[in-house]
């Protein structure tokens, strides 16, 4: 500590502009995470059907989605397809390369949970009498939902920590603005920390409530 | 005069450096982070409640703090102390610590798959508490981790695209050189896409393969 004073105060002061960009890493995340899901979905199916073309385009998806950096597909997302004259504003290409990885992370989870379950489960309920809509609603999804539900909360997690990459490509979250509101007043520790900080406390809060989610939903049966 | 130059062979050197670069400070990390791993991972499964508090709050900052905070945060802060560490170290540093923060998790639920009776059993044929931990835990539970071991190394080759940020010239920083001198920013980063394929692929794969076999 020689010769580094903090100053505190403009941090302070810069708060409402770091709550606004906490707010975009929310809505990045959040939205990723929405729109991640359904394709997700699809993908999943992809990967468990008998076509052969569904299966090989959901597993493209998915293995570049699970084996490629995600700081790669956000340039990839900001300037690679400038080279197409496709010119995606750094909010959007955050938010396609986080849909882009979601959905194949998603995907495998979602195929794992699906399988996990015994096949025997479906042809009891259909002989105690159920179509297969009730199967499904009363049987599978409940069970798949509770093995899926720390993977996908997990994956949420990740969208949070990663959206901090749009700061290589100025956006305007909460790293973003962090960069932005150091780079005009020099005090570069000052709001990092305070960023830290703020991280620690959204992560921190969607696993708090996820676990009290988890508890009213599931009743303590988490498996 | 032209600003631009377009891509020739000269710069496969430069790709080439960025490349080994890389898997240097990748395999730094998963070394160093194994390592630590291991022993913050015994500590957790071995120690009472108190410990386990103070250890794990310890680590959930690291894993809960985007890796790009925590590195700004670490090269900013040894250099306004008067410090200044080199990209690379202040990028090992920080880059081992993360992989720490996973492996520990890793590693501690493979020693607490080892059941105690085996443990009891090894201690009553007259091992010694170490002799229980060398012979019997450490290869038992970490044989029972090594598909989950595998995915933190293959996510950690990821993330070392992050150390870019201090200024270290990595893969994906020599790539984003390369783009603003010949603005041809799409081939370079398929080929850099092709690099990192080419390392995660293969060895997601045989980490499948490995859990499959493990699971019959």
């Amino acid at each position: 500590m020689d010769n580094y004073e903090f100053h505190w105060n403009v941090v302070f002061d810069a708060f409402p502009q770091l709550l606004s960009g906490a707010f975009t890493t929310i809505h990045v995340s959040v939205l990723s995470m929405l729109l991640g899901i359904v394709i997700a979905v699809l993908l999943a199916l992809g990967k468990m059907s008998d076509s052969k073309i569904f299966y090989n385009m959901a597993n493209i998806w998915i293995e570049t989605a699970r084996n490629l950096p995600a700081l790669f597909l956000i340039y990839m997302a900001y300037f690679g397809l400038g080279a197409y004259g496709i010119h995606l504003s750094p909010y959007f290409s955050v938010f396609s390369a986080l849909v882009f990885i979601n959905a194949g992370y998603l995907a495998e989870t979602f195929r794992g949970g699906f399988q996990s379950i015994p096949t025997t489960q479906y042809s009891a309920a259909k002989s105690l009498g159920m179509n297969s809509l009730k199967v499904y609603r009363h049987v599978i999804l409940p069970q798949m939902f509770r093995r899926i539900y720390h993977p996908m909360t997990n994956q949420f997690v990740w969208s949070i920590l990663m959206s901090s990459l749009g700061i290589l490509v100025g956006m305007n979250e909460l790293s973003g603005e962090t960069q932005r509101l150091q780079s005009t007043s020099f005090r570069t520790l000052e709001f990092f920390i305070v960023a830290a900080v703020m991280y620690f406390v959204i992560t921190k809060l969607v696993l708090l409530a996820s676990g009290l989610i988890a508890k009213k939903v599931f009743k303590g049966e988490l498996s | 005069m032209n600003l631009f130059t377009p891509l020739s062979w000269n710069d496969s050197g430069f790709i080439l450096t960025g490349i080994m670069n890389t898997i240097y400070i990748s395999v730094v990390a998963i070394v160093i982070g194994t390592i630590l791993g291991l022993l913050i991972g015994f500590l957790r499964a071995e120690s009472n409640k108190s410990v386990n508090m103070v250890l794990g709050g310890f680590l959930d900052i690291l894993r809960s703090v985007p890796l790009i905070i925590q590195l700004i945060l670490f090269s900013t802060y040894v250099g306004a102390m008067g410090h200044p560490l080199s990209p690379f170290i202040a990028g090992s540093i920080i880059l081992s610590l993360y992989t720490m923060a996973f492996m520990s998790e890793v590693f501690r639920s493979g020693f607490d798959s080892v059941p105690t009776s085996m443990r009891t059993a090894s201690r009553s044929l007259g091992m010694s508490y170490l002799q229980t931990v060398i012979h019997i835990r450490v290869p038992i539970g970490m044989r029972a981790v090594f598909p989950s071991w595998l995915g933190v190394a293959l996510s950690v080759i990821k993330d070392s695209a992050l150390v870019s940020v201090i200024g270290y010239m990595e893969l994906l920083r020599t790539g984003e050189q390369l783009i603003s001198r010949t603005q041809e920013p799409l081939m370079i980063l398929i080929g850099i896409g092709l690099f990192y394929f080419m390392i995660s692929y293969p060895l997601s794969r045989y980490g499948k393969h490995v859990e499959r076999k493990m699971a019959i």
